[in-house]
């Protein structure tokens, strides 16, 4: 996985009725916690793997979130939800 | 129990298509001078609004043929405002560029194109019309366009042995997802139930096929492949549950748990043009009829494997059409007393005539 990015159609939203956020897909509703809904916002198909790690540790005081990024970029794509923008 | 919230919206914007059919999931009575009555677009975009309210998140755009509806771009621009993820579900021949442009710029979100068989010839003997090439095109413009693509094909007795040709077909056009819809008897396929019933070798060889397939393509291409209702020996748990997730709209405003629902006798339906969306959804006789498990006879009220609340006691129009009781066991359950006539079914599978969905004349279901 080099550039992550949402598939095509993928959609952030914060739903205000349940109070979480959700990734919509086509027929499908994913809830997110707030550090998953995070990452995924910063999958814009520019930055690498690092570079979200990087930004995620520049907001949290250095912290080293880089096992928990890769886990779930990784579970998302299995899926299909998360896809690599330099393939 | 406290009251579910909804997450779909399904609105049926009009009975009208150029397809016909033979397992549509709309009424028989598709002609009736009640669907003509269809709603205007600010009762529609107001009931968007009111759905999202409710906690709906999918809205699916679907029929008849929700292109016939010359408002479409300003219901999407309707659900984009209202902040749902937006699905048109269409037959694909009247996707054409203009339109599918003015679609795209109205914030709808994807497209769901049906194909009948991935052969041309039997993809226009089944729809009745002539409509292969023009859906090849409507999906392959939608890709031009960028909008995530599903393929979906109903699958029965007369294309099931061609699934191998309609996963390929699949993933050439570039669909994100393949659903391979096996038949459900309701609507038109109730009449048309012994030339669409498959054999359990023509299920087993489509079962492989699919497994093939998603070992060799992965996640690309999410196929969805369900086993029938009636190849089971345990219900599925329709709709999520009765009054659980979802809200059918008819084109007339009549509001339904399911799509058949109105199939039902005894059962009122409560309509958006004369009542708030969230008092149908919490109060209306029609979705506390059946929810939840308190209506629930022998052998459900007991069940021996404790499956309540995991199927709500199958389909309720399931039960209805092969016991006479809406509120039975779904006798696909093999703890039914019923689940003879599921059986029967399977073996009365034959290789018949289609009755086509038309509104022209009337047809003995």
């Amino acid at each position: 996985m080099t550039r992550p990015r949402l598939v095509t159609g993928a959609r952030l939203q914060f739903d205000d009725v349940r109070e979480e956020h959700v990734l919509l897909v086509p027929e499908g509703v994913v809830r997110l916690n707030p550090t998953a809904a995070e990452v995924l916002e910063l999958c814009d198909g520019e930055r690498s793997l690092d570079d979200i790690v990087g930004a995620l540790a520049a907001r949290y005081d250095g912290a080293d979130l880089g096992d928990d990024v890769r886990g779930l970029v990784g579970a998302m794509a299995e899926k299909g939800l998360v896809v690599d923008a330099a393939a | 129990m406290p009251q579910p919230r909804p997450s779909t919206l399904i609105a049926e914007l009009s009975y009208q298509c150029p397809l016909h059919c033979p397992y549509c999931s709309n009424p028989l009575h598709i002609g009736a001078e009640t669907y003509r009555r269809e709603l205007e677009s600010e009762h529609w975009i107001r009931a968007f609004r009111e759905a999202r309210g409710l906690g709906v998140l999918q809205l699916a755009l679907t029929g008849g043929e929700p292109m016939l509806r010359r408002d479409l771009v300003d219901l999407c621009e309707g659900a984009r405002d209202a902040g749902l993820y937006s699905s048109l579900i269409t037959a694909g021949t009247l996707f054409t560029p203009d339109r599918a442009e003015a679609l795209k710029s109205a914030g709808l979100d994807h497209v769901q194109i049906s194909i009948q068989s991935p052969d041309a010839e039997e993809n226009d003997h089944i729809a009745g019309n002539r409509s292969f090439e023009k859906k090849i095109a409507a999906a392959r413009l939608a890709k031009e366009l960028d909008f995530p693509l599903t393929i979906n094909c109903v699958l029965h007795r007369q294309n099931l042995d061609r699934i191998e040709e309609l996963l390929d077909l699949a993933l050439d056009l570039g669909a994100q997802r393949l659903e391979l819809a096996n038949t459900q008897y309701y609507g038109w396929a109730v009449p048309n139930q012994e030339a669409l019933m498959p054999s359990w070798e023509q299920l087993r060889r489509g079962e492989e096929a699919v497994q093939r397939f998603r070992e060799r393509v992965g996640p690309k291409v999410h196929v969805l492949w369900v086993l029938p209702d009636f190849y089971e020996e345990l219900p599925k748990p329709c709709m999520g549950g009765w009054g659980a997730t979802a809200l059918v709209v008819a084109p007339n405003g009549d509001v339904l748990p399911c799509h058949a629902a109105s199939t039902i006798p005894g059962l009122q339906f409560a309509n958006i043009r004369e009542h708030p969306l969230e008092w149908i959804w919490s109060e209306s006789d029609a979705f506390a009829h059946f929810r939840g498990t308190d209506w629930m006879q022998e052998p459900c009220r007991t069940c021996p494997l404790g499956r309540q609340e995991v199927d709500w006691g199958g389909c309720r129009c399931q039960a209805l059409r092969l016991t006479g009781d809406a509120a039975a066991t779904d006798p696909v359950c093999r703890f039914s007393a019923h689940h003879d006539r599921v059986v029967a079914a399977r073996e009365s599978a034959q290789t018949s005539e289609f009755v086509y969905r038309t509104a022209k004349r009337p047809v003995r279901a």
